[in-house]
């Protein structure tokens, strides 16, 4: 009889039946891996499957193939630590909504894990309320990495230069110099600073959504005949309203 | 058994909580008490299905147009307290505690379900909230990932507005133990700490 216990991140809760859930976890060595749990929709066990904790899942199956059943406890509530921020709770529903819609089943992902274990910290952490965005966008372009997308960012793919760059190309995802961008830079994304740009005209983590926004569209929803989720797009509006606003203001007193 | 019986219970077993044995037992039980209970039970299903609708300013169920807290004077018109449905605003009413309105949403946002803005009544409340000229709105959604994600899109969509917006508060039940809480319920419990007076 297959079966498995490892640490998890809960990344989504659909109600089967009238006490029962089909959870979703983030595992490791499983990577992306459904279950049923007993009494998931019952009054005791509703705060532990929330999108976004951090549990001890025990898995069981008759056969490898079917939905098998999960045994769950629960390790830390992470949003719990941070219903009254807005942004940060944007950013859990970003981050489970991808993993659900990115990810194919139970193919391991230890890299991937790890990054959202260490993401979900930070955002935990972060009482400031932004300072997890960097590492936010760092976490898609790994997202798109797992999912068989790399982009190229360390070079630049006209010249080969290894500084200056300051655009990322939409098609091939390598990243461009500013000198060579010419005519067609207004055709490019912009790369932030923080990922080695040198001229980023936008707040730096709205041009981070946009590039990873761009690419997780493109290279890995369209590829599902699927639109980016809609989490994602409310926290990509979110930090644009936010910073766009901090970049006008800026803009008015020079 | 005879097709209307079989029905019957095939119908009874669809209801929450109750399976195709609990509902041979209910419909046994109803049948040996046929007048006291049957018969009462029957008619009183035909009134309800027949009279109770929602409310159309606030969607609580009740008989009319509009439910009775709605039409009560002696409520608070300028308090609109908010819950996830029915249920909820039955919940609050037990308590006993609140004196204002309601306005039911009909759920909360949920990006794995694609339930968006206009799936619920929010657009509605803030209408409502506009002709009542109301100073509070309190959100009473659950304390979940999407609860709390519907409370803030709520709230930036009043900020406009002159409209007070309250949360209930989130932390330690009350009977309830720390010992017994998890890590999430005490974070919140010991950021909402409140001073104690003498």
């Amino acid at each position: 009889m297959p079966e498995w216990q490892a640490d998890a991140i809960i990344i989504s809760v659909r109600p089967h039946g009238e006490g029962n859930s089909i959870v979703s976890l983030l595992t490791a060595d499983y990577g992306r891996h459904a279950g049923l749990v007993r009494g998931g929709a019952s009054k005791k066990m509703r705060g532990t499957v929330q999108p976004g904790n951090r549990v001890q899942a025990s898995w069981r199956a008759r056969l490898s193939e079917q939905l098998g059943q999960m045994q769950l406890e629960l390790t830390q509530a992470v949003p719990a630590r941070f219903l009254d921020s807005p942004m940060r709770l944007a950013g859990v529903a970003s981050i489970c909504a991808l993993l659900e819609g990115a990810l194919p089943e139970r193919e391991p992902h230890a890299g991937l894990y790890a990054g959202t274990d260490a993401l979900l910290s930070l955002i935990a952490m972060d009482d400031d309320n932004t300072g997890w965005l960097e590492g936010y966008v760092r976490w898609e372009l790994g997202l798109l990495h797992a999912a068989g997308y790399q982009l190229d960012l360390d070079r630049c793919a006209a010249s080969g230069e290894t500084t200056n760059l300051a655009y990322v190309s939409p098609k091939s995802g390598a990243a461009v110099s500013q000198n060579h961008a010419g005519q067609f830079a207004n055709r490019l994304l912009p790369l932030p600073r923080f990922l080695g740009g040198v001229a980023c005209p936008a707040h730096d983590w709205v041009a981070g959504l946009d590039l990873t926004g761009h690419f997780l569209a493109k290279r890995v929803f369209a590829a599902h005949n699927a639109d980016i989720p809609a989490a994602r797009r409310r926290l990509a509006d979110m930090v644009e309203t936010r910073y766009k606003q901090a970049v006008d203001n800026q803009e008015a007193v020079r | 058994m005879h097709a209307s019986l079989d029905q019957l219970i095939r119908k009874l077993a669809r209801l929450p909580g109750l399976g195709p044995r609990s509902a041979r037992r209910a419909v046994l039980y109803l049948l040996k008490n046929r007048d006291r209970l049957m018969v009462p039970l029957a008619q009183d299903l035909f009134d309800v299905a027949s009279q109770v609708r929602a409310c159309a300013e606030c969607g609580n169920l009740d008989h009319g147009d509009k439910c009775s807290i709605c039409l009560d004077p002696q409520r608070d018109h300028s308090c609109i307290c908010v819950v996830e449905d029915v249920g909820d605003l039955w919940a609050m009413e037990r308590a006993a505690v609140y004196r204002g309105v309601y306005h039911i949403l009909g759920g909360t946002l949920s990006a794995l379900d694609g339930r968006g803005p206009d799936d619920l009544h929010i657009d509605k409340l803030l209408r409502r909230a506009d002709r009542l000229a109301a100073t509070e709105v309190i959100l009473a959604l659950s304390a979940t990932v999407d609860g709390q994600t519907t409370a803030h899109y709520i709230a930036e969509r009043l900020a406009a507005t002159s409209v007070e917006v309250t949360r209930l508060a989130h932390g330690v039940p009350v009977g309830g133990e720390l010992d017994y809480l998890d890590d999430g319920t005490l974070a919140q419990a010991l950021k909402a700490r409140a001073k104690l007076v003498s």
